[in-house]
């Protein structure tokens, strides 16, 4: 296929899955910021939302201050922002609209009609119940076109490369909160943090719809140590990262088997798999959780670029 | 394109021509278009759209199917590919982009085609060979379909400051490693002072009377006939040589006083630019108007395609309609429509 057509199925892919995962973090701080002080703290939840979608610098040279009404204008609707969910859609639909032939008609009503819809919320809701319902909307959304994509595609390259913009986006996405929470979910944490941290723990597992997950598969009230595990290294559990890196190398092995042959995508994608195979939740404090989400979030910037490289253009 | 030969010495490989009906038996060719016909997405949508809303029609009557268009143009484009092609042809179809005005033909065509819909940016010249950049890595082209003027086709021949054709186009073509369809400098025959010459051309090449007739013509760079045109204005239809769209032009009968005169002021200062046809009473069929079915004129373009080993059409074609009063510019530019042609077999 052309490479600009499998460009385009990449990055309407990553395009979606970004206004959900942008979705869930404003669900995410909404909830916690409406809590009293005595059980969040005093963290301005509304900065780290920031933080979290990777665009603080963008934000602070627009505002001076991480609040609601800015924090939501700017992540949701902000035509100034590259990254809100308003410019995620519309260039998923522009993305879609450039290679219309390419895709099954009900993944293109699907983009077509999230983006009709968009236009009826105009600058923002007028409450928050609104806002809720958006937020609700903007998941759904999401959730209809990959619903589509799955259940339309065909099984060929065109499909693989549409689900690789899917988890290296997401793959990306849960590295980000988790860079920006690490602090919370260190070993020591319980004992310095508290029973303060519970919901910020629960915030996060809200943020990747892992809270029942998380139950179903530790039996255990919330442990930091538990959350990062989930997150990090079961696959089982569809955000994790090892999860992410399961269907991101066997994605690429489909394209490698079609195509005859390996490159250094599939190398890269593999080794980072395999290491996240053979690690260990105390390993991975040990040598720091922070240093290996940032390798990570590098890694996984890097195996992007060579995917990039390889196919893309 | 002079002294440069093309793959096959085939140049218009899909033809558009328009022709109108004046009375029960006699038709008129009444423009060329050899550039590049558009339209022939609604041929075959209008037919997808009436089978759907008349299945009954369609079963009492037999009525020839043109939904066959789209592989009878891919053999066309097949056989017309350059000998140096591998067995299998790789065929692509070159669209400015979603930005164009028929982007949607494009995309329409190139799915029911199955080829790639490519534009400039996807295509790159090395060793006068033609590849597009596949993830699999650069594929040969071996006939393109060009949807894009031959003023934007190779910024390094044509306008320099086109973005959308592609560098080093025209020295594949002219090395023979491409086929262009159509080939370049064929929207010459779209020109409406070379039509009127057309009877003589077929009659010079082909020693035979054409079977389709073509509408009479005044071509004013010449001086007796811009005199008669001068004198019968208000009963003739003037129009620009180079026009398409139905723009500049006039239509004497139904022109007021003073658009015929600054016309004739116009024509008086270029009339070479200018050529001129008695008003034709064309024929009309029933349409959907707000007020109820009423006649409107229409035109019909058949789309001929002209391939290696021989010439094919489908049954059917794009009839347009001046969807207001009275008028004869069915030019969808100009408001026309469209409407589903049936051939009824036997």
């Amino acid at each position: 296929m052309l490479s600009r057509t499998a460009d385009n199925l990449y990055w309407l892919s990553r395009y979606v899955e970004r206004a959900e995962y942008l979705a869930r973090i404003l669900d995410a701080t909404q909830r916690l910021s409406s809590m009293p002080l005595a059980y969040v703290g005093s963290s301005n939840e509304w900065e780290s939302a920031v933080l979290t979608a990777g665009c603080a610098n963008a934000f602070f040279k627009q505002y001076e201050e991480a609040n609601e009404e800015n924090v939501t204008d700017f992540l949701a609707f902000s035509t100034a922002n590259s990254s809100s969910i308003r410019s995620c859609f519309e260039m998923a639909r522009s993305n879609a609209r450039a290679v219309r032939t390419a895709l099954t008609m009900e993944m293109w009503d699907s983009i077509n009609g999230t983006w009709l819809e968009l236009q009826r919320y105009g600058n923002g809701p007028t409450s928050r119940e609104e806002f809720s319902r958006f937020l609700r909307w903007v998941q759904e959304s999401s959730l209809r076109f990959d619903g589509s994509a799955y259940r339309t595609m065909l099984r060929n390259d065109a499909y693989w490369f549409s689900r690789l913009g899917v988890y290296i986006e997401r793959a990306d996405n849960t590295a980000r909160i988790l860079d920006v929470k690490y602090h919370l979910l260190l070993p020591d944490n319980e004992r310095v943090g508290g029973p303060l941290d519970y919901f910020q723990w629960a915030a996060i597992l809200r943020s990747v719809s892992a809270l029942t997950s998380y139950h179903w598969v530790y039996r255990e009230s919330l442990k930091p140590w538990l959350v990062a595990d989930l997150l990090i290294l079961k696959e089982e559990m569809p955000r994790s990262l090892a999860s992410c890196y399961e269907a991101i190398v066997r994605n690429l092995d489909q394209v490698a088997g079609s195509y005859g042959r390996q490159g250094p995508a599939q190398r890269q994608a593999r080794g980072i798999r395999t290491r996240l195979q053979n690690s260990r939740m105390d390993g991975i404090f040990q040598r720091g959780l922070h240093e290996f989400i940032s390798e990570f979030i590098t890694e996984t910037n890097t195996l992007g670029g060579a995917i990039t490289e390889q196919f893309l253009i | 394109m002079s002294g440069q030969s093309v793959p096959h010495d085939i140049y218009v490989h899909i033809a558009g021509i328009d022709i109108v009906r004046v009375d029960a038996d006699t038709f008129y060719v009444l423009e060329d278009n050899a550039r590049t016909p558009s339209g022939v997405s609604y041929m075959l949508e209008n037919r997808e759209i009436m089978m759907r809303l008349f299945p009954e029609l369609f079963s009492r009557h037999r009525i020839a199917p043109v939904e066959n268009y789209p592989d009878e143009l891919l053999a066309t484009l097949k056989s017309v590919a350059p000998l140096s092609a591998g067995r299998e042809p790789n065929v692509a179809l070159l669209t400015p982009g979603v930005f164009n005005s028929a982007y949607y033909e494009h995309s329409f065509l190139a799915d029911k085609l199955g080829v790639e819909l490519v534009e400039g940016r996807d295509l790159l010249v090395k060793n006068e060979i033609v590849y597009m950049r596949t993830t699999q890595g650069l594929k040969r082209v071996d006939v393109i379909y060009r949807r894009i003027d031959d003023d934007f086709i190779d910024p390094l021949t044509f306008r320099p400051d086109s973005v959308l054709g592609l560098p080093g186009l025209m020295s594949a073509y002219q090395a023979g490693n491409v086929t262009l369809a159509n080939a370049v400098g064929t929207g010459i025959a779209d020109d409406k002072a070379v039509y009127s010459y057309m009877p003589q051309i077929v009659k010079f090449y082909l020693g035979e009377e054409p079977i389709l007739k073509n509408v009479p013509t005044w071509r004013c760079r010449e001086e007796e006939h811009l005199a008669y045109v001068l004198d019968h204005l208000p009963e003739l239809v003037v129009k620009e040589v180079h026009g398409s769209g139905g723009y500049g032009m006039l239509i004497g009968p139904t022109a007021s006083k003073i658009a015929v005169e600054q016309f004739r002021a116009k024509l008086k200062t270029a009339p070479k630019n200018f050529i001129a046809q008695p008003t034709l009473a064309l024929s009309t069929c029933p349409t959907c108007v707000e007020s109820g079915v009423a006649p409107r004129h229409v035109d019909l373009r058949p789309f001929v395609l002209t391939g290696r080993d021989k010439t094919r059409i489908v049954p059917g074609g794009l009839t347009r309609v001046a969807l207001k009063e009275g008028s004869l510019v069915v030019n969808s530019s100009q408001g026309g429509g469209t409407k589903d042609t049936w051939v009824l077999d036997g």
